[in-house]
């Protein structure tokens, strides 16, 4: 257990270091830079995630009901990987776990050098606001505000003027081809639409890892190609770690790790080489 | 950050017109209710007021002792000298002169002998003067059931059930027979110019309406009157504004020995009328307390419910790195202004109505078979100070605790929590 601690916190210094302490502009510029070298997609830029025995059990009537059994995985900085399983299998509950939306019942989950369970409210927030990008399955969009407004809100919790903002709006809506609908609220867009606009909101601020629960769940095969693409694209340009939840055979193709969950373990896990 | 938050709220209809106009309605509701409460049990006051009391009334100090037995031998003297040092004194207060008095109505037959006869409760007050409000603020005009009012002297009106009895009608003749201030007997005729009704049974038995300047000719009353009844300029009693003219003309004669030296008496300090007022202000308050509580109930669950809508909003905010404690305090900030809007909004109606109602009174004698003098025909709100600031309760407070109790939702969920609500 102190073990594999202190091998997480030392992979992870130089990471942790990048991902937390330094400037976000300064972050995504380095991001940029990266961009054209090419990094292999996992183990070479650092360990990102780090679980060890993790479990998740909810109260269920008078006794408990153990959704993720003792998971252990690695992840590292640039992947672009899937937890796959059926319905009910704890991937969401890894993911909400790993995203500091949820705290483990046992077991450790280190991400970006910090440990989910024993962070504070207020750390985890911090975690999430600097480094996290989320993508739901129904986009979760704020219904009244426009596209602009939506992917800036994560700038104006990290206090970027004004300028920066629009700035870096644009850019995340020019990825996602969506420059057009600055001006629109999320009722007038299609199903396709929403969910570029939840990447671009998740991208906007240039994170270090981004989860995407079911992202494609609501979409036709068309839209589902076009946003894996587009967030294929993201992850190989901005090195991006991304992590699906998903058992969507369209983004079960794209996934370059597939991690297969069965009744809150992990069945199999595999790299695919091409 | 809160450009995004006021875009929010002001797009969101559910989330500022339609809470705004929620909190505005109950606090409309709750400052017309008070006003009307208040206007609805000082009804009671005013009506006495009005028939016996005053707001405040001027006797002598002797008269004050035994007032009840309408003494009219310890009557006021030089009333014009004391009715204009009152006017300087009070000049926003409205005086009338009132004469209580007994005495038994004797009808002739055509050669002068008794016919019929009865016991009468006497009132003088002034019919004939342009100035005197006297039969507006008796409403005896649409109490009125034969004949027509007093319009020169010599004329007199009877309760219809005692002029019944005696076998009197409008344009007859009757005599008066009563005792002078200095204790002699007192013969005055009178003619029947119309009957009115009291809705009560003693006065309706007996009752005899006369002017006051006939009363001071018939009883020997020259410059004189029983009484001086006051009214508050608003035309409502206030326990305080009329104990503080009361001690202040009090304090003018605080020096004198004399029993027949003026003193001012406030509508609380005559007979049982103290304890009715304070009934009255506990009433109020307990009634309006009643209204308050439910529409802060009601308030609440607004709050409350429009929070908790909110759950989803919440959980993406969080997601997206904001702090709860950050989520909980806009969210109280905004409930604060759309407290702050709705009571505004609702306090302003609720005040124009209000004002309405006690400018123009619900007239019920349409309703009620016939006005009678002695039960409120009139429904009538009343401002007073507390209307102004009673709708803040419901209005302010509520709105904002019930917000803070569901946003403490916040804080006892896992954020993952927040987001199954917004799926669901
Ligand atoms: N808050 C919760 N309370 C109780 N049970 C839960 C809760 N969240 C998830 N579960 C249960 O945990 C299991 C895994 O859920 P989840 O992680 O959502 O699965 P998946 O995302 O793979 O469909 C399911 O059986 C689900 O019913
Ligand atoms: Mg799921």
């Amino acid at each position: 257990m102190n073990e594999s601690n202190n091998n997480a916190e030392s992979k992870n210094t130089p990471l942790g270091g990048l991902g937390v302490k330094s400037p976000l502009g300064d972050l995504g510029v380095e991001r940029n830079n990266n961009a054209e070298t090419q990094t292999p997609p996992s183990g070479g830029g650092g360990v990102i995630i780090t679980t060890s025995q993790l479990i998740k059990r909810f109260p269920m009537g008078k006794g408990e009901f153990t959704a993720l059994k003792g998971i252990d995985l690695e992840f590292g900085i640039g992947e672009f990987a899937g937890l796959i399983g059926p319905s009910g299998s704890g991937k969401t509950t890894l993911l909400n776990i790993l995203g500091s939306l949820d705290s483990p019942t046992e077991g450790e989950a280190i991400v970006l050098g910090q440990s989910v369970s024993k962070l504070s409210a207020k750390g985890a927030a911090r975690l999430r606001k600097e480094s996290l990008g989320f993508i739901f399955q129904s986009y979760n969009l704020l219904q009244v505000h426009t596209v602009f407004e939506n992917v800036e809100f994560p700038l104006l919790l990290l206090n970027y003027t004004a300028a920066e903002r629009k700035k870096m709006v644009m850019d995340a809506l020019e990825w996602v081809g969506l420059t057009d609908k600055v001006k629109s609220k999320p009722p007038k867009l299609s199903g396709g639409e929403c969910q570029r606009v939840a990447i671009a909101r998740a991208m906007v601020k240039r994170p270090s890892l981004v989860l995407a629960d079911e992202p494609t769940a609501n979409l036709d095969a068309a839209n589902s190609h076009n946003i894996l693409k587009t967030m294929e694209n993201l992850n190989r340009q901005l090195k991006t770690t991304f992590l699906f939840a998903t058992h969507d055979e369209k983004v079960i193709g794209y996934l370059k790790r597939k991690i297969f969950l069965k009744d809150g373990y992990v069945d199999k896990d595999e790299l695919v080489n091409n | 950050m809160i450009k995004f938050l006021i875009k929010g709220l002001l797009r969101d209809k559910s989330r500022s017109r339609i809470p705004v106009l929620v909190v505005a309605v109950g606090v409309m509701l709750t400052v017309f209710m008070h006003a009307f409460v208040t206007g609805y049990m000082g009804d009671t006051i005013e009506m006495n007021a009005r028939f016996t009391h005053g707001h405040v009334k001027v006797m002598t100090r002797a008269y004050a002792e035994e007032m009840n037995q309408m003494p009219n031998d310890l009557a006021l003297l030089e009333v014009d000298e004391l009715t204009n040092k009152l006017n300087a004194m009070f000049p926003d207060v409205i005086w009338s002169p009132r004469i209580q008095f007994g005495g038994l109505v004797d009808v002739p037959d055509k050669n002068g002998e008794t016919r019929s006869q009865g016991p009468a409760f006497g009132m003088a007050l002034d019919f004939l003067s342009a100035h005197s409000a006297e039969v507006k603020r008796m409403n005896i005009e649409k109490t009125l059931v034969r004949g027509s009012l007093i319009t020169k002297p010599g004329q007199a009106l009877l309760s219809e059930k005692f002029a019944q009895n005696l076998g009197l009608k409008p344009g007859d003749e009757f005599t008066l027979i009563g005792s002078t201030m200095y204790g002699s007997m007192a013969f005055y005729n009178f003619t029947l110019a119309g009957t009115v009704t009291f809705g009560v049974e003693q006065m309706d038995r007996g009752a005899l309406l006369v002017d006051i300047y006939d009363a001071r000719i018939a009883l020997n009353m020259e410059n004189a009157v029983g009484e001086l009844i006051g009214f508050l300029s608003d035309g409502f009693y206030n326990n305080d504004e009329a104990k503080a003219i009361a001690s202040e003309f009090n304090a003018v004669y605080a020096e004198t020995e004399d029993e027949y030296a003026p003193v001012m008496k406030t509508l609380a300090q005559q007979g049982t009328m103290g304890q009715y007022v304070a009934l009255v202000d506990v009433w109020t308050v307990y009634i309006s307390m009643v209204f308050v509580i439910a529409m802060a109930l009601v308030l609440w669950n607004a709050g409350l419910l429009g929070a908790l809508r909110r759950y989803g909003e919440f959980g993406i905010r969080l997601a997206m790195g904001e702090e709860k404690r950050h989520v909980f305090n806009t969210l109280i900030y905004e409930s604060f202004v759309i407290g702050v809007l709705g009571t505004i909004l609702g306090t302003a109606f609720g005040l124009l109505f209000s004002w309405l109602m006690q400018t123009y009174p619900i007239d019920m004698s349409a309703m009620l078979e016939g006005a009678t003098m002695m039960m409120p025909t009139q429904i009538k709100a009343r401002i007073t100070p507390d209307t102004y600031y009673i709708g803040f309760i419901p209005g302010l407070l509520s709105t904002v605790v019930g917000s803070a109790l569901a946003g403490i939702g916040i804080f006892k969920r896992k954020t993952s929590q927040l987001f199954k609500e917004l799926e669901a």
